[in-house]
């Protein structure tokens, strides 16, 4: 089995797992403010981390290319209030462009 | 109410697009890319494990990030639980699209009966939309060959920041922003691609502890 699929298995059934789990368990056991304060703040940790290893590194080595214009156009767009497809379509335009004449 | 969420279901959904396109840059194939939306169904959790292996990531930590990221969904699933008073296979089918967007719908409902609606119609909504659209975009990434060339690779950490930017309120969260992103950088030169990104977990629990 390939690493993708091994992913794609095991990702899905934690996934589920813990969407089931949510409205199975006594209301009490995630009620502690401690648990909802890092509940909210663990995707906040791993976007911004994601962000910048694939904004600028590749494997184990930094690396700035055409996607590091692409995220910097997205930064501005974010800053100026744009829509999420904007964004997103910005910075693929940005990096594509960078691309093409680099 | 409906309105709303056909809104979100067709403006979320339709961003299955770019999580096609984004599987198929990393390696994965439609089957995959289709069966991650199906299966997974959670948008973060499913750029995570692409991401992550299409950077030579192990499986391993693929699951592990998306796995964190989908802690939320549980929460979610606690918060609306007394509201949709669900048994047996609703409870089943309500729980896997148990997802930001229809908790949101849900939440922002006057009346019980209008809350229950409003989960089960986004839910539902943004399932067909998202799934229909991923098809879409895996399609046409394939068709279109080098991702690089249009901008594949970029669109990937762009969609993080889109998700990331909402959830920027105050100190606490641009810290932990902050530190994730230098610790994560710090980290990649010295251990396998993935583990910088899981890392960032213990900042968001240290300082949700001591806060």
């Amino acid at each position: 089995m390939t690493p993708q699929w091994i992913a794609l298995i095991g990702a899905s059934v934690f996934a589920y797992a813990l969407k089931y789990l949510g409205s199975a368990i006594p209301q009490s056991w995630l009620a502690h403010p401690r648990i909802q304060k890092i509940n909210s703040l663990i995707p906040i940790s791993l976007l911004s981390a994601l962000v910048i290893v694939q904004g600028v590194t590749e494997k184990t080595k930094y690396v700035i290319d055409q996607r590091a214009a692409g995220v910097a156009f997205a930064i501005m767009a974010l800053i100026a209030k744009a829509p999420f497809p904007v964004v997103v379509v910005g910075a693929a335009i940005t990096s594509a462009v960078v691309y093409r004449f680099k | 109410m409906k309105r709303d969420s056909f809104t979100v279901s067709i403006t979320v959904g339709a961003y299955g697009i770019a999580f096609g396109a984004a599987a198929i840059a990393d390696h994965f194939t439609i089957l995959q890319a289709c069966l991650l939306s199906l299966l997974l169904f959670s948008g973060a959790s499913q750029f995570a494990v692409v991401g992550v292996l299409g950077a030579g990531g192990s499986a391993a930590s693929a699951i592990a990030t998306s796995t964190l990221l989908g802690s939320r969904n549980a929460l979610y699933g606690l918060r609306l639980a007394p509201i949709l008073n669900h048994k047996g296979w609703r409870r089943a089918v309500g729980a896997q699209v148990t997802i930001d967007e229809s908790t949101g719908v849900a939440l922002s409902q006057d009346t019980n009966k209008s809350m229950k609606q409003g989960f089960w119609y986004t839910g539902i909504g943004v399932f067909i939309f998202w799934n229909f659209f991923t098809l879409l975009g895996a399609l046409g990434a394939k068709a279109i060959g080098n991702p690089s060339a249009w901008g594949l690779d970029a669109a990937v950490p762009a969609a993080f920041l889109g998700m990331l930017w909402p959830r920027l309120k105050g100190r606490d969260t641009w810290a932990v922003a902050a530190a994730s992103v230098v610790l994560s950088l710090t980290l990649v030169p010295f251990v396998p691609a993935g583990v910088p990104i899981i890392s960032c977990a213990v900042i968001a629990i240290l300082l949700g502890w001591k806060s």
